[in-house]
């Protein structure tokens, strides 16, 4: 006990007590960590893992890696769930066209068998959130008013009161939720995909995140009354101003000029 | 006698009735005297004109509005016809304004045409201002004048801001709690004036009330008297008019109020009307049901305030965020400069004619207008000063123009940041080489005259554009105004050998005059001797 209290200001006795202490958290996680539930192995199931592989190594495996572990140039998709595939690859934004700030939404490129495919591969790395069913995202008798609520708490901040999309930092964007379906949406506050933060339902219930589903179908649809008339965008003040300059005082300054064209001339003889 | 009054037929009953009043009110002689005002007639003095009509249209909208306003901050549960609010907790005010804008009839028509023409009354402010700028109209006599435009443009302005923050929805809370930042980053007083003005801390629940008594009836109680002052100063001095035959600095050359502009104003009137309510009626402003109610606790992006506050906006969104620490009291430059430069963005305008007239040491009287190109510095520092006005309206726009164009917000920011001190240097140069290349063009036409787009082919082969002499009144238009030579410093030796003392002040003022007018600041008009030698027959191109 004399030698090793001799030694506590060794230069490497930091080390050894950090060494000491991972060691002790690492043995501790692997004899109490739950061990990965064994999955039930239905055929359909197996097959979808084995077809979605295949997909994988094709469309994906050069970012994200060939065990999906992630590489330099791809994130780990171990634990991502199967839906955060259905959204990111669902919405077009994977595969990724080119690097940049943010993955942009495109066409999509798999058809949903293929990307439940995809997903039941990628669910199979490890858990993660899965694939929401129909009645979890359904907007069918969700409080809109609440959910209106929640998204001025929990969304407006980057995506505006109405979900018009807005700036993040270096070229960085929240995008518009118009036209996003709600399994998308619910989608998305589940996983959290790229800048967006997640809304596991340990945070936000299930029933709150239907709310919020339902506020944005109200107020930023296709169907969405706008009782003003045309929205400009829906982005407020700037799109007002830039109206107002260029089709109010601009068509009143014709209206001036028109006025001023046509006044009261002595007739020429 | 009393038979004869009686046998003399009866006036008619116009005529009765004005009797009556001028014995009242004496308008015969009022009537007689302005009656038959002359104005000149140009588009661009009409600019005046749609702020004067847009301001009335908020008059009359806004009384509308207060009838169904409730500027008051009690919370209450919304149960009105607007279903994604239903049961949401919100002030009176903002219910208030759910209600003009769903239930009460044509309360939205109303309240859209009331927003429009304030964004259309201010655009039609700054834009008149530009045009009374430009042209020179703020010199002797109208400095005065000036003073009292600039003043409406600025009441107009907070006018503005307390308008639509008093729906308390959370846009324009975000806008409120803003300003309420500029206000608490003053040293010293800061605190002391915001706990003044919202009664408490923010947002307390006095501030839709005060700001419902500035927006109804102080600031436009202020500023109808401006636009009285400023229309009788406009009488008094009788407007301007550009150069051309017969209009000189004693006459104006036009037609007279009664009937002509009566009738051109009058339709006016209307003109502009139907076009805001056009407008109102197509296009959605400020949706306030959209927006929710204010809480401190929330914020969106996007939020920006009116055009009009815009700049302000820019300029705190663009100011890195400094700040000094002493003594356990934060000074915040990030907020505070900006607050500062608002202020002397603002106060450059105000100024600008006394100090345009002491550089040039001009105390004459001018009814006549510069045509821009002939007074190149001034119209260089204008459109400099526009300049950094349109890049901070850029800086406070600067998500919307991320996203719209898939740019990077911090680009923007920092092109901002180059562009507001570099723009208005290259404005200026730019704008300054246009006039001068305007007057050049002026003086070739004079004395070769205009391009007439037929090519002649002369004997001997070679091709020439013919020519068209301008005509009379073309030549003194484009000869009209004055041209200042650069002032000197006087002898500084007086008659007597004895040597004055040069003052700062004049050396100064010397200095600035030599930038005004100095060097190759402006072209020398043709002379009549250069105008005889080319057109006098034995001269060529």
């Amino acid at each position: 006990m004399k030698k090793l209290s001799a030694r506590r200001r060794h230069p490497l006795a930091a080390v050894v007590v950090l060494l000491l202490a991972l060691a002790a958290t690492g043995g501790l996680y692997a004899a109490f960590a739950p061990a990965d539930k064994a999955q039930a192995d239905v055929t359909a199931q197996s097959l979808a893992i084995k077809e979605g592989q295949k997909l994988y190594t094709v469309g994906c495996a050069s970012c994200h890696g060939t065990g999906g572990q992630g590489t330099s140039d791809g994130p780990s998709l171990v634990g991502v769930g199967s839906a955060a595939v259905d959204f990111q690859v669902g919405t077009g934004r994977m595969p990724a066209q080119q690097p940049g700030a943010q993955v942009p939404e495109k066409p999509v490129v798999y058809s949903q068998a293929e990307i439940d495919q995809l997903a039941a591969y990628v669910a199979s790395l490890g858990a993660g959130p899965i694939t929401p069913t129909e009645k979890q995202y359904s907007p069918e008798g969700a409080d809109i008013a609440k959910g209106g609520e929640l998204f001025r708490n929990n969304c407006a901040q980057c995506h505006n009161f109405t979900g018009e999309g807005g700036a993040l930092t270096e070229g960085k964007y929240a995008p518009s939720l118009e036209g996003v379906s709600p399994k998308h949406l619910y989608e998305a506050m589940q996983t959290g995909p790229q800048n967006m933060p997640s809304f596991p339902d340990t945070t936000m219930p299930e029933q709150e995140k239907r709310d919020i589903i339902a506020y944005v179908k109200t107020v930023n649809s296709e169907e969405t009354p706008t009782p003003g008339g045309f929205a400009l965008g829906g982005l407020g003040p700037v799109s007002e101003g830039l109206f107002g300059w260029i089709f109010g005082l601009g068509s009143l300054i014709a209206v001036a000029v028109w006025v001023a064209a046509h006044t009261a001339k002595a007739k020429k003889s | 006698m009393s038979t004869q009054t009686d046998t003399r037929k009866k006036a008619p009953a116009g005529e009765r009735v004005a009797d009556w009043a001028d014995g009242r009110l004496g308008i015969y002689s009022l009537a007689k005297a302005n009656m038959r005002k002359i104005f000149p007639d140009h588009w661009s003095f009409m600019l005046g004109e749609i702020a004067l009509y847009s301001f009335i249209i908020i008059i009359l909208t806004g009384v509308y509005l207060t009838l169904f306003f409730h500027p008051s901050m009690n919370e209450i549960e919304y149960h009105g016809s607007y279903v994604p609010m239903q049961g949401i907790r919100m002030t009176e005010a903002y219910a208030s304004t759910l209600d003009i804008s769903f239930d009460v009839r044509g309360g939205l028509l109303i309240r859209q045409i009331h927003h429009w023409a304030a964004l259309i009354f201010l655009a039609a402010m700054f834009v008149h201002m530009m045009r009374v700028f430009f042209t020179g109209a703020f010199r002797k006599p109208r400095e005065i004048n000036w003073l009292f435009g600039f003043l409406l443009f600025v009441l107009g302005m907070f006018t503005g801001f307390t308008g639509y923050s008093l729906p308390d929805d959370l846009l324009s809370g975000t806008g409120v709690r803003f300003t309420q930042g500029a206000i608490l980053s003053v040293p010293i007083v800061g605190t002391y004036i915001s706990m003044f003005l919202f009664g408490g801390e923010f947002p307390g629940h006095d501030m839709v009330a005060r700001f419902y008594s500035i927006h109804i009836l102080l600031l436009p109680g202020i500023m109808l008297g401006l636009v009285v002052a400023h229309l009788i100063l406009v009488f008094y001095h009788k407007h301007t008019q550009f150069a051309g035959p017969g209009r000189t600095n004693k006459n104006v050359v036009g037609m007279p109020l009664l009937p002509v502009y009566m009738a051109k104003a009058g339709g006016f009137f209307f003109l502009v009307f139907g076009v805001i309510a056009l407008i109102a009626g197509m296009f959605t402003i400020n949706p306030v049901w959209a927006l929710g109610p204010y809480r401190p606790d929330h914020v969106s992006t996007g939020a920006q305030p009116d055009w009009y506050m815009g700049f302000a906006e820019g300029l705190v969104r663009v100011m890195p965020g400094w700040e000094i620490n002493l003594w356990g009291h934060t000074l915040v430059l990030g907020v505070f400069i900006p607050l500062v430069l608002f202020g002397v963005v603002l106060a450059a305008l105000a100024v600008y004619p006394f100090i345009e007239s002491w550089i040039t040491g001009d105390k004459r009287e001018h009814h006549i207008l510069d045509r821009p190109r002939n007074a190149p510095t001034r119209t260089a520092l204008g459109v400099a000063w526009v300049t950094g006005y349109v890049i901070m309206l850029l800086g406070g726009g600067n998500d919307i123009f991320a996203t719209h164009f898939h740019l990077s917000i911090n680009a923007i920011t920092w092109f901002v940041r180059i562009t507001y001190f570099v723009g208005p240097v290259l404005a200026f140069i730019i704008t300054k080489r246009i006039c001068l290349g305007l007057q050049r063009r002026d003086k070739d036409k004079v004395l070769h005259g205009r391009e007439s787009g037929i090519i002649k082919r002369l004997p001997h082969g070679e091709f020439v554009e013919v020519h068209e002499p301008l005509s009379q009144s073309d030549l003194y238009k484009l000869t009209a105004h004055e041209q200042y030579k650069p002032a000197e410093i006087g002898p500084t030796v007086d008659e007597n050998g004895v040597r004055r003392k040069v003052k700062l002040t004049e050396k100064l003022r010397v200095k600035l005059n030599k930038g005004y007018f100095g060097g190759d600041h402006q072209i020398a008009k043709p002379t009549t001797e250069e105008y005889k030698e080319i057109t006098s027959g034995h001269g060529h191109h």
